[in-house]
């Protein structure tokens, strides 16, 4: 199985070196080349499992319980301003 | 050879809850940027999503209102971007089992009749936070108040064939939402968005390449936007090009759209079920009690206005853009059974018209149906003429002075005394002995003449109906 | 005292015998000569930790105590603390303070624990020898050339050094038993959704639960006691959960009429000979205490790692998404445009194995692919459920080895991610299924620990609980402990 990690790699926006990618290609395919015995299973008719238990969603009430914790939550922040969170240029 | 449009719609339309999606943050507009955050709604380590209940029932509702199926079970998905306004790295979505599937809304078409135009599916997701890259040099900021609060999102079936079909949709789509209560659908506070798919094709041919056009936050430039790119793809086919299927972002100052394909690149979203929310369940007894709630639809009220009433679909119209505001006609109606005509033009033309002009809401008009209803019962039974009415309404929008007494301080009690009318007349006959003269000479057109007269002298408080009457049997000499 | 368990120490305190003070003292001495050695704690205030242990006896001379009144636990560095760093042994977490205590954290803190500090673990908990973790790798007390296991293999070496009588880790694979299993200790994972894992950093949500470490099963029953309760605000936690009397479940003394399924597919060629007559012998003992071994088949197994490396790094490559240098964590120095700030910080605040695991999820979500992989492994997930099911239609409970191997020397694995992964083949089911599990030492191979695996059907730890307690008691493999640290062996 050929994988194009570069490809996968800025999906995931990880930077990878030239011999990171050089070791990480054979590594996935060997992971994934051993995934590939689901291949084998006969799953006809069967449903995904996507949570362990058959319950459903609890929900919350509509009520505001969180006052302004700006300063507390932003403490630890790479860079803010004025009370926003910057970083560099976003091109649209 | 002509060309067919073909435009499907998504709109993005904020669900009116105090608190957002997934967290207990305030949806408050216009705050303190990230002041209304918290860590669930910033994507902090370990933080859990839970679903707002208030959103669902709106969901619900709506679907209801577009006469949809309602998903007794349905899933959340996450869709994986990197965008830094989106703090956990993906979109809290329903992809694969919306909430709301199948449903339709109709638009009057030109020749009167009705064209029925498919909604795929609302899903509820919710919002990222705003980059604000404005005057900034190398950098942007970001504010993540929004980030989190509840959207649903209303996909059309590419059912739409002009730009006008589109805004038509949309604008019955929007007004729809406000009838509701489910969004503020303020497209100022970007509460109620649309992106378009826009193709075109030879009739009769499989649809064309579809480019999708985004950002744009007014009907105006919806409409520019799409006939933009409606040229933009005709020329290219036709010069012998193809369309590419890409996203466009629309340029309002410059009008004209430029491709997005940059960002697009890279974009495969990986959708996969949300694993911190387990399926959304509702009974259909919930449903039901959502739909017994149901207030009757715009589309509905307008009906029986025009039917009960006798109201023009003019007035029918305005009456009901809003559940308050038919509210507020029914109840005025029920104060003023006597004439719903009169009520209806005196509520659209007087009392809408004055609060539009001092940027009032109906729900802060000084007068109330009650009071109006009073000042309108004053018309019916001749105690005022509807023109001194009007003196009197304003009077009444500047204070709180009850209807009779303000007609009496301002002396318009309506005059239909034959005595004191005959007396009138006399004196502008006194007044005029050369029309006098005219009339009897049978000049019958100066009748004008003298009913304008005698309105006058008695400040418009003569009885209109008795006036006429007296005046041809004095004139008659 | 120090290889006390948790309960010989609850029972010393409530006598007045000794204090929460004197008990913080004697693991905080332990903690200064011992972890240089083997690393098991990656941050620890002592001087929080007696003030904690003051304020506990403090309660105690005013109050009924609490159930963990005074009771030294230390935490994996996954769960999320007011008090001191959260890192989750990674650089991307590189001294982040979490402004929020995990909900499990709350509930120790309600129960009088004092919290020792920060164990610790493979990088987000990925790997299954703690040599991932960006604080370096932790060392096994039976033989610091080896691996603790992993991931929670600090919370396991520091358990069965004792540096602390016990210890919370988490579970998305096999996390809790199988480091349990290789340093002898008992380890529990509980039922999925038992647990809160609000302010657990997320591996792999619809895997991870957390769960006690400790030396005896009855330890493990009072900590679990503790920190298990519905948590409105987190959607998975489970509302109406049968309730168990945590304790009473510990009390059994035999195995009269119990009903034990032995699969065989998780007695194969190819695993350690060792291990496998250590657990042969357990379940051998557990016959003369009354039970009745009954074979059984869980088809699917094999497919179970298979399924298991789509679903946990798919999740997570979701999950570590938020680690993007925008609102907290590493941010690489002197961006050059947006881009760079994403894929270099990530690139510098991940190491190997964590960025091998979120490329494999990518991979497998990714358009194209996401049929064949992820649904199948969701559809192949079910499958394992429903083995599960049927053979709890026979069985009370199920017996296996918790690892096929014992503890590996460092570094013996670090080469071939696959392998690693193979550590974990007997663990991982459980997970897919939501069931709960424990592991006990049941005896030594190659002179390190073995570990024995009870699993239970969804929601009756007691089943686990009383069926571990009984062969606990009928056995003395709890009392040993590795003589380089003071121990009996
Ligand atoms: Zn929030």
């Amino acid at each position: 199985m050929e994988i194009d990690v570069r490809k996968v790699a800025m999906l995931s926006r990880i930077r990878l070196t030239d011999d990171e990618a050089a070791e990480l290609g054979p590594q996935l395919s060997s992971i994934l080349g051993y995934v590939e015995q689901l291949g084998k299973v006969d799953t006809d008719g069967v449903p995904p499992t996507a949570h362990p238990h058959d319950a459903a969603m609890p929900l919350r009430a509509n009520v505001v319980t969180n006052g302004n914790r700006r300063e507390e939550l932003q403490a630890p922040a790479p860079k803010t301003e004025s009370g926003l969170y910057v970083v560099p240029k976003v091109i649209e | 050879m002509s060309w067919e449009v073909v435009i499907g719609l998504e709109v993005h339309c904020q669900i009116n809850t105090d608190t957002k999606a997934f967290c207990g943050c305030s949806t408050e507009f216009g705050a303190e940027p990230n002041t209304q955050t918290c860590p669930v709604c910033l994507g902090m380590p370990g933080q859990l999503p839970v679903l707002n209940t208030v959103a669902v029932d709106k969901t619900i509702l709506t679907g209801l209102a577009i006469n949809a199926h309602i998903n007794l079970e349905s899933k959340f998905d996450r869709k994986n971007y990197f965008y830094p306004d989106l703090p956990k790295g993906y979109q809290i979505s329903q992809f694969a089992v919306p909430l709301v599937v199948g449903g339709y809304i109709d638009i009057p078409t030109k020749d009167g009749g009705e064209k029925r135009l498919g909604i795929t599916r609302i899903h509820m997701e919710e919002d990222a936070g705003k980059s604000m890259h404005e005057g900034l040099d190398a950098v942007s900021h970001i504010d993540l108040n929004r980030s989190g609060v509840p959207l649903m999102e209303i996909v059309s079936e590419p059912d739409m064939r002009s730009a006008d079909e589109a805004i038509a949709y949309l604008k019955q789509l929007h007004q729809l939402i406000r009838f509701l209560g489910v969004s503020g659908a303020d497209m100022e506070k970007g509460q109620f968005r649309c992106d378009a798919n826009i193709s075109v094709r030879r009739p009769g041919e499989p649809f064309g390449t579809r480019t999708e056009m985004k950002n744009m936050n007014s009907f105006r430039f919806i409409k520019q936007a799409i006939e933009f790119e409606v040229l933009r793809q005709i020329e290219i086919i036709e010069d012998g090009g193809e369309v590419v299927q890409e996203s466009r972002l629309w340029d309002s100052v410059k009008c004209e759209s430029r491709s997005m394909r940059s960002k697009e690149e890279a974009h495969d979203y990986r959708y996969f079920p949300e694993p911190d929310l387990p399926p959304l369940r509702v009974s259909q007894q919930e449903v039901d009690a959502i739909k017994a709630g149901m207030p009757e639809l715009p589309g509905q009220l307008r009906k029986r206005f025009e039917t009960e009433y006798g109201l023009s679909s003019y007035d029918a119209d305005v009456l009901t853009q809003t559940l308050e505001s038919a509210a507020w006609y029914e109840s005025l109606v029920a104060a003023h059974p006597a004439d719903p005509k009169r009520c209806a033009n005196w509520m659209a033309n007087e009392l809408l018209g004055r609060l539009n002009d001092a940027g009032k809401d109906l729900s802060e008009s000084p007068v109330s149906a009650a009071r109006l209803a009073e000042l309108l019962n004053r018309i019916g039974d001749n105690t005022i003429s509807g023109k001194a009415a009007k003196d009197v309404f304003d009077a009444m929008m500047e204070s709180t002075d009850s209807v009779d007494a303000i007609i009496e301080a301002k002396g318009l009690k309506q005059v239909s005394d034959s005595g004191a009318i005959d007396a009138i007349i006399l004196e502008v006959m006194a007044a005029n002995p050369a029309q006098v003269e005219g009339y009897r000479g049978g000049k019958d057109k100066l009748m004008g003449f003298f009913v304008g007269q005698v309105m006058k002298a008695s400040r418009g408080t003569a009885n209109p109906g008795m006036v006429n009457q007296r005046l041809l049997e004095l004139l008659k000499g | 005292m120090p290889f006390s368990s948790l309960s010989e120490i609850q029972n010393r305190l409530s006598s007045g015998e000794t204090t929460a003070v004197e008990v913080a003292r004697l693991y905080l001495d332990r903690i200064a000569s011992f972890n240089d050695e083997l690393n098991a704690f990656v941050h620890i205030d002592p001087a929080h930790v007696l003030a904690q242990a003051q304020a506990s006896d403090k309660y105690r001379s005013e109050h009924d105590a609490r159930p963990l009144e005074g009771l030294p636990i230390a935490v994996k560095d996954i769960f999320c603390t007011q008090d001191g760093p959260t890192q989750c042994c990674s650089n991307i977490l590189k001294d982040f303070h979490a402004p929020y205590d995990a909900e499990v954290i709350t509930k120790l803190k309600e129960a009088g624990a004092v919290l020792v500090g920060k164990t610790n673990m493979d990088e987000f908990a990925m790997g299954s020898s703690t040599e991932t973790s960006a604080f370096g790798v932790c060392r096994n007390p039976w033989d610091t050339e080896r691996i603790p296991g992993g991931s929670s293999g600090g919370s396991a070496a520091a358990v069965a050094a004792a540096l602390t009588p016990a210890a919370l880790g988490t579970d998305t694979g096999g996390s809790i038993r199988q480091p349990a299993a290789v340093t002898g200790i008992t380890g529990l994972k509980p039922t999925y959704g038992r647990v809160s894992r609000r302010g657990i950093i997320a591996f792999a949500s619809s895997l991870d639960q957390a769960g006690p470490m400790t030396r005896t099963v009855k330890d493990c029953a009072m900590i679990t006691g503790a920190i298990v309760g519905h948590d409105p605000r987190d959607a998975t936690s489970v509302a109406d959960a049968p309730a168990i009397d945590w304790l009473a479940a510990c009390e059994s003394r035999d195995m009269k009429g119990l009903k034990i399924g032995k699969p065989k597919e998780y007695f194969v060629d190819g695993m350690d000979a060792e291990v496998r007559a250590s657990v042969e012998a357990a379940l051998k003992k557990c016959e003369e205490l009354g039970a009745e071994i009954i074979d059984i088949s869980l088809p699917n197994t094999e497919h179970a790692v298979a399924a298991y490396y789509v679903i946990a790094p798919s999740e997570a490559s979701a999950n570590l998404s938020r680690y993007d240098g925008v609102r907290f964590g590493h941010r690489c120095d002197n961006p050059e445009d947006l881009l760079d700030m994403y894929t270099r910080s990530r690139d510098e605040g991940f190491g190997s194995e964590v960025k091998r695991r979120i490329l494999t999820g990518a991979f497998a979500l990714s358009s194209g692919y996401y049929d064949a992989y992820y649904l199948k492994a969701q559809q192949v997930r079910t499958l394992v459920q429903q083995d599960f099911t049927a053979a709890f239609e026979q069985v009370d409970v199920i017996a296996t080895p918790t690892s096929p191997i014992t503890a590996f020397k460092l570094g013996e694995k670090t080469d071939d991610p696959l392998t690693m992964y193979l550590s974990d083949i007997f663990t991982i089911a459980v997970n897919l299924a939501g069931l709960p599990g424990l592991s006990q030492p049941c005896g030594f191979a190659n002179n390190l620990p073995v570990g024995l695996q009870w699993i239970g059907p969804a929601w009756r730890e007691d089943s686990v609980l009383s069926a571990a307690a009984a062969y606990e008691a009928a056995t003395e493999w709890t009392t040993r402990s590795p003589a380089a640290f003071g121990g009996e062996s």
